[in-house]
């Protein structure tokens, strides 16, 4: 009765190169600043002119990452589209805000308030595909993608669709860099060498946005990438209480230390937080193929997305970037990658993946 | 629909009451809660109304017992009381008992602080507290915390105004497939000057008393308001020999893919939800005794959603009525606001009128109910529609 899941393709808009699904981070890009930006793919291959012009970043990338994931997928439409962003369309609502106090709420106009709302790409892409199924718009922070996934797994599973397009998307905002910056969650550095911010023993991250769509379904296609196999998000866990969360997680899905391959950790360089990885790099997974991503991507609420990209890459070219290794401890195949992110010590993911 | 999932405890704040008792009370005597807006400065106060909850943030702040650098928004304490409400009035001592979460929805989240401090921000540390605040994520894990659920599965939902219905539906999706045996669920937002003046640019605000379904409707009212229902799966209820409120019987969301703002002109979206969710439920239209509908009144909306209405039930249109004209529309609160209503139809019998109806529309010829009705409620469905073509229909019954 229950199904299984399957990524059959992927669509990626990063701080790296990665919306041609022919490459698997081939050419890295090395950053200075403390807050980053994408990569853009001509958009105009994607869009029409006047909506490419017209459109705010984020519904742009998110548009625009999942019609390269429906493309490669083969399909035209879906049933359902759940989407996750930690903060918005911030550009929009930053730009209201800031008019209304500006103007003493005079001479305002409805774009920005429309294109502000949480589920405005969500809703954009329904528009686009003309999909009239479930739509849904997850907005919690660094687990806002993955309970997008456990939405879409359930329903997976359960078969109440087939064929499911899930994305994460954020974008950053001037004045949201500007606060976040006063308190101290980005990086103090003026310029900074992003490829070696792992090891910078300083506090904050390197605040930066993008778009990552999968379509998910309980058939296995030709393009397949991997099976879906678990996800779990928890809103607080200790350091102390790390490992026993990650036996449980492995032992529901009756797997052991040892069955894990290889595992995604959202290292992001912040001095305070990075010690969750370390209980498993030190701990539980002290044998295993260590790999990160945030050195390549920045940080944002939903840049996990990413980090399920990178795992679902790996699985399909059985192949491991040196850029993202952390140590030397390649298995001979990759059978099943753990990805596990956190963000300042709140709202935790565990998801699995196997080969399909 | 398989396994039932029963709805074992509620808690609310509204414009008509400070728990669901005084809601109740406000709605059996025809008491609206709309009025001028007072707690906040805004230069449309002579021409707007509003459903304004009567605490101030430190009223709520006490009842919580927050120290003094607390970084809770309006809308998280309004959550906070609401949650802390559905959780006591379930009968939960040990929250982790069961395997318990959490999922809230809000549109505004932290923004009635983002706004008051967003220049603030740049020269004063005294307010710097509240920045991470601002998501709506972070409101929802502080709900979370106050409900005592630790290491669990908390997330919040925004798709607009079915935002809280649509956490009912994941809720429910949740306890069937045995990932939970228990969620709280609904939303909360607080009246703030961006959604405020972003209604107001739309020009979808009336200036006067909400007048839901009726000809010469001008807009609607905006509210504020948190609510929350707890759901519990058959083994909980077993074991802890649970009252039953009622029960999700059915639920359907659809996309109207029509414009990001408005409905489509029959419906299309609302008329799926509705037929999604009696399908989901396995129920026929005549089954349906009472339609909470999501009659904002404006034009578009109730256009729209009486069309929708009229394909689904057909000839016989069950009663229906819109309790937005006591509430005023409290965005991503108002499905879970509305589901208490429906519960609290379903328990006491009763049809809650819709306030202010006088002229017929003249495009069809259902007309709402304007009168508290009593009558023998079996099933109440609840209808929740929203920007970026978001519908929902919840269905509530008195039997699993």
């Amino acid at each position: 009765m229950m199904k299984k899941v399957y990524i059959n393709s992927v669509g990626s808009i990063s701080s790296q190169k990665t919306f041609d699904n022919d490459e698997f981070l081939n050419d890295i890009i090395n950053y200075h600043t403390t807050n980053i930006s994408v990569v853009n793919p001509n958009y105009k291959e994607y869009l029409d002119a006047g909506s490419a012009r017209r459109m705010a970043k984020g519904i742009k990338m998110g548009v625009v990452a999942s019609k390269i994931a429906m493309d490669e997928a083969g399909v035209e439409s879906v049933d359902a589209v759940i989407t996750g962003t930690g903060m918005g369309c911030v550009i929009d609502s930053e730009k209201f805000v800031s008019r209304l106090i500006d103007n003493n709420e005079e001479y305002l106009t409805p774009t920005s308030f429309i294109q502000s709302t949480h589920n405005t790409v969500g809703g954009q892409i329904a528009l686009g595909i003309q999909c009239k199924g479930y739509n849904f718009t997850y907005v919690h922070s660094s687990s806002s993608f993955e309970s997008a996934l456990i939405d879409a797994k359930l329903q997976l599973t359960l078969d109440e669709a087939s064929t499911i397009l899930v994305g994460g998307i954020d974008e950053l905002g001037p004045h949201m860099i500007q606060v976040h910056g006063l308190i101290k969650h980005i990086k103090q550095e003026k310029t900074i060498d992003n490829l070696a911010i792992l090891n910078s023993g300083t506090e904050g991250a390197v605040f930066s946005e993008g778009a990552n769509f999968f379509v998910l379904s309980n058939g296995k296609e030709n393009t397949c990438y991997a099976e879906l196999v678990d996800v779990e998000i928890l809103n607080t866990l200790s350091k102390e209480r790390l490992e026993q969360q990650v036996r449980s997680f492995l032992n529901q899905n009756k797997m052991t230390i040892n069955d894990v391959d290889v595992i995604v950790l959202g290292n992001n360089g912040d001095v305070s937080f990075d010690e969750y990885y370390s209980v498993l790099t030190n701990g539980l997974f002290k044998n295993t193929q260590h790999t990160a991503y945030k050195h390549l991507s920045g940080e944002f609420k939903t840049v996990s997305s990413f980090g399920f990209w990178l795992g679902a890459k790996m699985l399909k070219t059985q192949s491991i970037p040196q850029i993202v290794k952390l140590n030397d401890n390649a298995p001979k195949a990759i059978k099943n990658v753990l990805i596990y992110n956190q963000y300042r010590g709140e709202n935790h993911t565990f998801v699995m993946l196997r080969t399909c | 629909m398989g396994a039932s999932i029963a709805i074992t405890g509620m808690g609310m704040l509204s414009a008509i009451g400070n728990n669901v008792q005084e809601n109740y009370d406000s709605l059996v005597q025809g008491k609206t809660g709309i009025s001028k807006i007072s707690r906040l400065s805004t230069i449309h106060k002579d021409s707007i109304m509003v459903g304004e909850i009567p605490y101030t943030n430190s009223a709520m702040e006490a009842m919580l017992g927050l120290p003094k650098n607390h970084s809770f928004s309006r809308t998280s304490l309004l959550g906070s009381l609401a949650a802390k409400q559905a959780v006591a009035s379930a009968g939960i001592r040990d929250i982790s008992k069961y395997k318990t979460g959490l999922i809230s929805a809000s549109t505004v989240g932290g923004m009635d602080m983002t706004e008051q401090y967003y220049y603030d921000y740049l020269e004063n540390e005294t307010h710097r507290r509240f920045i991470k605040e601002h998501p709506l994520g972070d409101g929802t894990n502080k709900i979370a915390q106050q409900i005592g659920l630790n290491e669990s599965l908390v997330t919040t939902i925004s798709t607009a105004c079915s935002s809280a219905a649509n956490a009912i539906i994941m809720g429910s999706r949740l306890i069937k497939a045995g990932k939970l045996d228990r969620v709280i669920v609904g939303g909360t937002d607080c009246l703030s000057k961006f959604t405020i003046n972003g209604f107001k640019t739309l020009m979808i605000l009336s200036d006067t008393y909400n007048t839901p379904f009726d000809e010469n409707r001008k807009g609607l009212n905006l509210g504020e308001a948190a609510a929350y229902i707890v759901l519990e799966s058959d083994k909980i209820v077993k074991a802890e020999n649970r009252k039953v409120l009622g029960y999700v019987k059915g639920y359907g969301n659809t996309n109207d893919a029509f414009h990001q703002t408005a409905s489509s002109e029959n419906g299309d979206g609302a008329t799926a939800a509705m037929e999604k969710t009696l399908k989901v439920a396995g129920v026929n239209p005549s089954q349906v005794d009472y339609i909470n509908a999501h009659g904002t009144a404006t034009p578009n909306n109730d256009l729209s959603e009486g069309r929708a209405i009229i394909r689904v039930f057909g000839k016989k249109v069950p009663p229906f009525s819109s309790t937005k004209a006591f509430t005023g529309h409290t965005l991503a609160a108002a499905g879970g606001v509305e589901a208490i209503y429906s519960i609290l139809a379903l328990q006491n019998n009763t049809i809650f009128p819709n306030l202010n109806f006088k002229t017929q529309m003249k495009e069809f010829n259902i007309t709402p109910e304007t009168h508290l009705v009593e009558k023998e409620l079996q099933m109440v469905l609840s209808n929740s529609l929203g920007f970026g073509g978001n519908c929902t229909s919840v269905l509530f019954s008195k039997e699993p």
